[in-house]
């Protein structure tokens, strides 16, 4: 079986899969990474919604193969140990999360569009298509405000 | 959430209407014993109802009911709520529910953390496995808070006051010198003792034998917004559900189903996929084949791989609109309006709506020669605990069932389809199973909210509505279809939150004179279940439509006919809440317009005001929503907001776009993209859910939202694009 190496959350790992395993099942069956979820495997619910280099991806549609030699992040590695990321901070201070499943997805989709449009309108957030079947939209929006806010009024760290 | 009620019975008799408030729990004082442990460790009966009388036996019963655990006292029908103060100065409370989302863990941690003046972040709270003993271990009904608000504060109570006993006796001053605070007793002269360091001594205190809450004025943690208790581990992906667990070296299982609902496979050919890598099993289930293989990836290329032909199921050639005409059939009659009076009338469709929780169906199954262990997300677990038991021919008490997390219920939980079908496979391949619904699955052959018809007649006559009628049918599960693995529902839900769920109480929601409602049925073997509000979410749906059409032919404004015709204080503040905090009445740009609706259930009252944006009528999106509840007694408003939000959110898709059409016996959809539930591009910019303050004892929250959030979109909906909406959901 073909070997493919990638980092992982900040960690190098290499493993042995066929080339079209979709990369939600390496994580989760291969490498023991549950954060991201299964919701539907077609790339449509987006409950497992990852980075690979800085980008948004959907795990379960990814083939390991294109994975070698890429920087994977998924929900476990976004703190920077126990500092949360800003994202994670204001998820907590507005209570989000419901049953939770799809919150790791709807966190990573977050901090993507925080990353690409750091002051995201109302028409951006509307773009994030992640299934929240509790129905946390309106507390997701609400943080990703903030979160916009917080990381806007933080001080900026000068070289 | 606590989605589950029984199923309106098809073919009920006479009841009046429209739906109506169930009567709180009965009150009692809560019996609280001591288990023999060498940590304080108290126990008291919980459950409504019934659970009650439970609780006087357990009084008044020989000291040697408590058994053989040295956790839970055992020998009685009550179910039963344990609190453990461990020396790492942890509070564990075992807890007889599933955490679904509804936030109940949080909710009896604040309660507990409250009467122990504990700090909330050293209560924890476990789900309890399946206890045989105890067959009130049930979460539905909205029945949560309402079972445990006073067992889970006198148990509490009782264990603060036994560690101040110990503390006061090793510091040797009086008791009532003593203060509790941050899990800690605290002496005059400032001297402290964690709870942990006195729970060895307190166990051996059996005084008092009962301690009393405090007053409501003193709370500090009731009342108060909380964050979730688990909120850490939700964010960071920490929190397992059952697909994430790594126990008993459980493999992935999938299950090839056929394309309609309840087919079975005539022939099967798995020859390609036996022999494909990662296979470790293929076995026949009821209604399918199973794979077992070393990951899921694995599982879902074998399970292609089987080649099989399939029978159709006993649906036949049946689809919608063959279902429709039969509900429309089966409504019982209107009968004769009162004489004189003027009718507006309304005829209502309501499609087929998945429940479609965000983690799939999932269960791990490790069934050997004489025992059976089992994870699963579950609201039931005694009765699956019997379900699996008599599925894989073992005692009930060779069966471990352990309650997991779940990703999301609307009432899916309440049945272990998937539990059984994982024990069975698990027994026929002889290895331990995590076996996973696909999405596929969980739409096409999971259940589903049924399909009804609706027929409402108000009578109206010098001005004021003199007589009210809804007739409805809908689709019952034909023993056909029920699974052969599962009793029925009604069987299930007739749990200890059944008989406080009636819909209908004695006296209306409006007084709209004579009030009636008819129900008949449709059997047809398709797998329904109860769905978060279950009939309110229809039925009060359909009434708050005509309420509105009501107020039109008299010429009056919603809100004012609501106020002047609501038979309920309560109902009316609430309404009035929303239409002065959402502006009801503000001036609009054509194709806008608000709408309003009001529902009373389970001891509490909600109302909400909807704004929709129908300028694009082909894509009307939902802008505001303020909605207000009074529930009682709160224990987290910011927990109640958050199951607000969600029933906002829930009545946004089932009146817009998201339900299930049967096509020749097969469901359609098969994933988010064609169930269409909603997305943030379809949900309010601008959500408020108020909070009414009251002293009155908790009432049922989880579902209660539900018809007030479709009612107000639906008409919300019919004013902003001047139709009559009548079958839902209206882009289908
Ligand atoms: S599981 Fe990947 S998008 Fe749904
Ligand atoms: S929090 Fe449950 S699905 Fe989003």
């Amino acid at each position: 079986m073909p070997r493919y190496s990638f980092v992982l959350n900040k960690q190098p790992v290499t493993v042995e899969a066929p080339a079209d395993m979709p990369l939600l099942w390496v994580l989760r069956d291969v490498l023991g990474v549950t954060g991201p979820k299964y919701g539907c495997g077609i790339g449509v619910c987006r409950a497992c919604t990852s980075h690979m280099d800085g980008s948004e991806i959907q795990p379960c549609v990814v083939p390991v193969a294109d994975c070698a030699g890429r920087r994977v992040t998924t929900i476990e590695g976004l703190a920077d140990g126990d500092r949360l990321h800003p994202v994670q901070k204001a998820w907590l201070e507005c209570d989000v999360a419901q049953c939770g499943f799809c919150q790791p997805g709807q966190i990573m989709a977050a901090v993507a569009l925080l990353d690409r449009t750091p002051q995201p309108t109302d028409d951006d957030i509307d773009r994030i298509e992640n299934v929240c079947r509790c129905g946390t939209y309106p507390r997701i929006r609400e943080a990703i405000r903030k979160a916009s806010a917080d990381v806007a009024s933080a001080p900026v760290a000068r070289e | 959430m606590d989605p589950i009620r029984p199923l309106p019975r098809p073919a009920d008799g006479e009841a009046s209407g429209p739906s109506r408030t169930a009567p709180d729990p009965p009150r009692r004082r809560a019996v609280v014993k001591a288990v023999t442990a060498a940590t304080l460790t108290l126990c008291v009966p919980t459950g409504v109802g019934t659970a009650s009388r439970a609780a006087a036996a357990v009084a008044t019963g020989p000291a040697g009911t408590q058994g053989p655990s040295r956790a839970i006292v055992t020998g009685t029908d009550a179910e039963k709520l344990v609190l453990e103060v461990t020396a790492a100065n942890k509070v564990v409370v075992r807890l007889p529910r599933v955490e679904v989302g509804q936030g109940i863990t949080t909710a009896v941690a604040m309660m507990i953390a409250e009467e122990l003046d504990a700090r909330l972040a050293d209560v924890v709270v476990p789900l309890a496995d399946a206890r045989p003993e105890l067959p009130g271990q049930y979460t539905g009904g909205s029945s949560s808070v309402r079972s445990l608000y006073d067992p889970a504060r006198y148990l509490a109570a009782t264990a603060r006051a036994r560690l101040v006993n110990a503390a006061a006796r090793r510091w040797h001053l009086p008791a009532r010198t003593l203060r509790t605070r941050d899990t800690t007793v605290v002496a005059p002269d400032g001297r402290t003792a964690t709870f942990g360091s006195l729970t060895e001594a307190a166990a051996r205190i059996r005084t008092p034998r009962r301690a009393t809450p405090k007053p409501a004025r003193l709370h500090r943690i009731i009342g108060h917004p909380a964050t979730r208790i688990d909120a850490q581990d939700l964010v960071t992906g920490r929190a397992k559900y059952t697909g994430d667990l790594s126990v008993a070296g459980a493999k992935p299982t999938l299950v090839a189903r056929p394309p309609t609902l309840l087919g079975s496979p005539v022939s099967v050919d798995d020859s390609a996929a036996r022999a494909m890598p990662g296979v470790l099993a293929v076995v026949r289930t009821s209604h399918g084949v199973a794979v077992v293989a070393e990951t899921f990836h694995h599982a879902f290329q074998a399970r292609d791989a089987l080649r099989i032909t399939w029978a159709p199921g006993p649906l036949g050639a049946l689809s919608d609109k063959h279902i429709r005409a039969r509900l429309r059939d089966a409504v019982p009659s209107l009968g004769a309006p009162p004489r004189g009076s003027v009718q507006v009338t309304g005829e209502f469709e309501f499609a087929f709506v998945s429940h479609a929780p965000m983690e799939v169906l999932t269960a791990v199954a490790d069934v050997r020669a004489g025992r059976a262990e089992i994870w699963f997300s579950s609201q039931t677990p005694v009765f699956a605990q019997e379900e699996i038991a008599s599925a894989v021919g073992l005692p009930a008490a060779a069966v471990r069932v352990h309650v997991v997390r779940g990703g999301g219920s609307f009432g899916r939980r309440l049945t272990c389809e998937a539990a059984v079908e994982a024990a069975r496979i698990s027994k026929a391949a002889r290895l331990p199973v995590k076996l996973m619904w696909s999405r596929s699955d969980d739409i096409r052959h999971g259940r589903m909210r049924p399909a009804s018809h609706h027929r409402i007649r108000a009578s109206l006559a010098g001005g004021k509505v003199v007589a009210f009628a809804h007739r409805v049918a809908e689709v019952g599960e034909s023993s056909e279809g029920a699974r052969a693995t599962t009793r029925s529902l009604s069987a299930i839900a007739a749990g200890p939150a059944g008989a406080a769920a009636t819909a209908a109480g004695d006296e209306g929601l409006y007084a709209f004179g004579a009030l009636s409602v008819r129900s008949g049925g449709v059997g047809l073997p398709i797998p329904v279940g109860a769905w978060r509000a279950v009939s309110s979410g229809t039925m009060r749906t359909a009434e708050e439509i005509v309420v509105d059409e009501i107020a039109r032919r008299l010429g009056e404004d919603p809100v004012a006919f609501r106020c002047a015709t609501l038979t309920s204080r309560a109902a009316v503040r609430v309404l009035g809440k929303v239409a002065a905090a959402g502006h009801w009445g503000r001036p609009l740009p054509a194709g806008v317009a608000q709408g309003v609706a009001v529902h009373e259930e389970y001891g509490s009252c909600v109302a909400c005001l909807a704004e929709i944006d129908a300028s694009d009528p082909r894509h009307p999106r939902v802008r505001r929503v303020v909605m207000a509840a009074d529930v009682g007694t709160v224990v987290n408003p910011r927990g109640l907001q958050a199951q607000l939000m969600g029933t906002a959110i829930d009545g946004i898709s089932t009146v817009l776009s998201a339900g299930l059409h049967i096509d020749r016996g097969a469901v359609r959809e098969e994933s988010f993209t064609d169930f269409r539930y909603a997305r943030q591009r379809h949900s309010p910019t601008h959500f408020e859910a108020h909070v009414m303050p009251s002293h009155r004892s908790p009432g049922g929250a989880g579902e209660l939202g539900v018809p007030a959030a479709a009612g107000a979109v639906a008409n919300a909906y019919a004013r902003a694009t001047g139709t009559r909406p009548r079958r839902f959901p209206v882009d289908f």
